[in-house]
């Protein structure tokens, strides 16, 4: 497991080298959010009774910042070595796919967690939040983010041109978080909304984490952890599949 | 092709463009997974004992490639990680040294010439002290210096038993450095043997004439090398030959203006058997 924890080491230090970009931006953008949509909303939309909108709309905000960081960290870094031909050193190496699959997971977490930390830190100077449940909202900023940075990858392995990263970037992460009930609570919709919401992994993420701050949420915290464990299961074997046979990577 | 390379030897590894080279090596490397066959790395298969096999191999990628978030030693000191070395500065200190990358040790490798680039390369392929070194076209486009100080330090690893094995453009490299050889072609082994034994069976002369009038005998086609103008290349098969080529010359009115005769060198036995197959 050596190899492991220098590719590990080396994944951390490849995003902190510029956390100006890969922390500091994503922080402020949640933040800008957060400002002009507590600005545009704040008294017309009330979730629930006793919880303002602007605090409902940080935690969605927090984790949609968590996931979408913890995807663009194994992504853009699989494909950069891939496009730059760095990845031999690698491959060369003594390295599993197994221990390559878990270092570019474990620092795409640790990539969302300074990032969820970082949202979390500023917004606290414009709302008052709580924390009713802080494990379930530690089990699914870890599982989600895990989630994303396995989905990352199989999307950095897959793609061959930058290009081709934006497009599963822009068209299908990004849609799928948008509309996962981070500003607004899916019980605003209408039913054929509400339903297929329901079969958007992210909602769970979404709606589990927020249950961790209020403790409350539109469906259980245990349904959501269980059908986003099982998202996860099915993402990492896809992965781990990937890896195993060389796909795009071992000629 | 069925190939094996002793342990301790200097074996270059020729063939023109699309020959197969880089494809052999990165079958033993275990980055192309082979159709068929198999490959082993002192004994250890580079599918089945990948990690034994991988930790035996130092490999030069021919393309210069690079991880521009890093400094030369942060890359040294994650490629020794990779291989599992814990205490690596000592010696990544002594590769540098070798390599004179001390001055560079805490650049960026984006700051870096194409010729620093190789070098590092160079010094990823050893920080794990591999046993078996593969150098792929290791001084494509590097100076004359570098190349003299990187063929002295492999000579070096060589001399202190490391195996060798070598693709190069450069057949005066492969010819002084290495003591046997193998030529592909199109995927084929065309040619296996010691350096001396190569030269040696395809012994023969050249002979290097400036023609003042005259043109050669129709027979001689067979022993045109090379032909601009006035200037020719002949082959000889030896010395005996040297008296009757220049008779039938003279009978044929050809008047000599210059003369110069050869020994056979890696280039011309190469370009024989890759005419010949």
């Amino acid at each position: 497991m050596q190899g492991f924890a220098a590719l590990l080491r080396k994944e951390l230090l490849r995003f902190w080298k510029v956390s100006f970009q890969t922390v500091a931006a994503p922080v402020l953008t949640t933040l800008l959010y957060l400002l002009i949509f507590a600005h545009a909303l704040e008294d017309r939309v009330r979730v629930y009774e006793d919880v303002r909108y602007t605090a409902f709309l940080v935690p969605g905000l927090v984790m949609m910042s968590a996931l979408q960081n913890a995807f663009a960290n194994s992504s853009s870094s699989v494909i950069q070595s891939k496009i730059t031909g760095n990845v031999v050193f690698i491959l060369l190496a003594p390295i599993s796919y197994f221990e390559f699959f878990l270092a570019y997971v474990l620092a795409s977490m640790a990539r969302a967690l300074v990032v969820a930390a970082g949202v979390l830190l500023v917004s606290v100077w414009f709302v008052e939040l709580r924390l009713a449940a802080p494990l379930w909202a530690l089990a699914f900023a870890l599982l989600g983010s895990a989630l994303l940075g396995a989905l990352g990858l199989i999307a950095g392995i897959w793609a061959e041109r930058f290009d081709q990263l934006a497009g599963f970037q822009n068209f299908v992460i990004v849609p799928l978080t948008f509309l996962s009930g981070v500003f607004y609570s899916i019980h605003s919709l209408p039913p054929f909304w509400q339903k297929l919401s329901h079969a958007n992994p992210f909602f769970y993420m979404i709606d589990g984490f927020r249950y961790g701050f209020f403790g409350a949420s539109d469906v259980s915290p245990a349904v959501s952890l269980a059908v986003v464990g099982i998202s996860f299961a099915l993402v990492t074997a896809g992965t781990l599949a990937l890896l195993r046979n060389g796909y795009k990577m071992r000629g | 092709m069925s190939l094996s390379i002793a342990q301790g030897e200097f074996f270059g590894l020729l063939g023109p463009n699309g020959a197969g080279k880089t494809t052999l090596i990165s079958v033993v490397a275990g980055l192309v997974r082979p159709d068929a066959g198999s490959a082993s790395v002192l004994g250890a298969d580079v599918a089945a004992d990948y990690r034994r096999a991988r930790r035996m191999l130092g490999v030069v990628p021919q393309e210069l490639v690079f991880d521009p978030f890093f400094t030369v030693r942060e890359t040294l000191r994650f490629q020794a990680g990779y291989f599992g070395v814990r205490t690596a500065d000592p010696w990544i200190d002594e590769v540098l040294h070798h390599l004179d990358l001390e001055a560079k040790a805490d650049v960026n490798m984006r700051a870096l010439s194409g010729g620093m680039k190789r070098r590092v390369l160079v010094a990823q392929a050893l920080v794990h002290k591999p046993p078996v070194i593969v150098l792929d076209e290791p001084t494509a486009g590097v100076d004359v210096e570098l190349r003299k100080g990187l063929w002295q330090f492999v000579r070096r690893l060589n001399r202190d038993g490391h195996t060798v094995v070598l693709t190069t453009h450069y057949l005066e490299e492969a010819e002084s450095l290495c003591t046997r050889i193998a030529m592909l072609k199109a995927g084929r082994l065309v040619a296996l043997d010691t350096t001396r034994n190569l030269l040696a069976t395809f012994s023969g002369l050249q002979l290097r004439l400036g023609l003042e009038r005259g043109e050669l005998p129709e027979a001689f086609a067979v022993r045109v090398l090379a032909r601009d103008d006035a200037r020719v290349t002949l082959r000889l098969e030896g010395y005996a030959e040297l008296e009757s080529v220049l008779a039938q010359l003279r009978q044929a009115g050809v008047a000599i203006k210059e003369f110069e005769l050869e020994q056979p060198d890696l280039e011309e036995v190469f370009l024989r058997v890759m005419g010949r197959h």
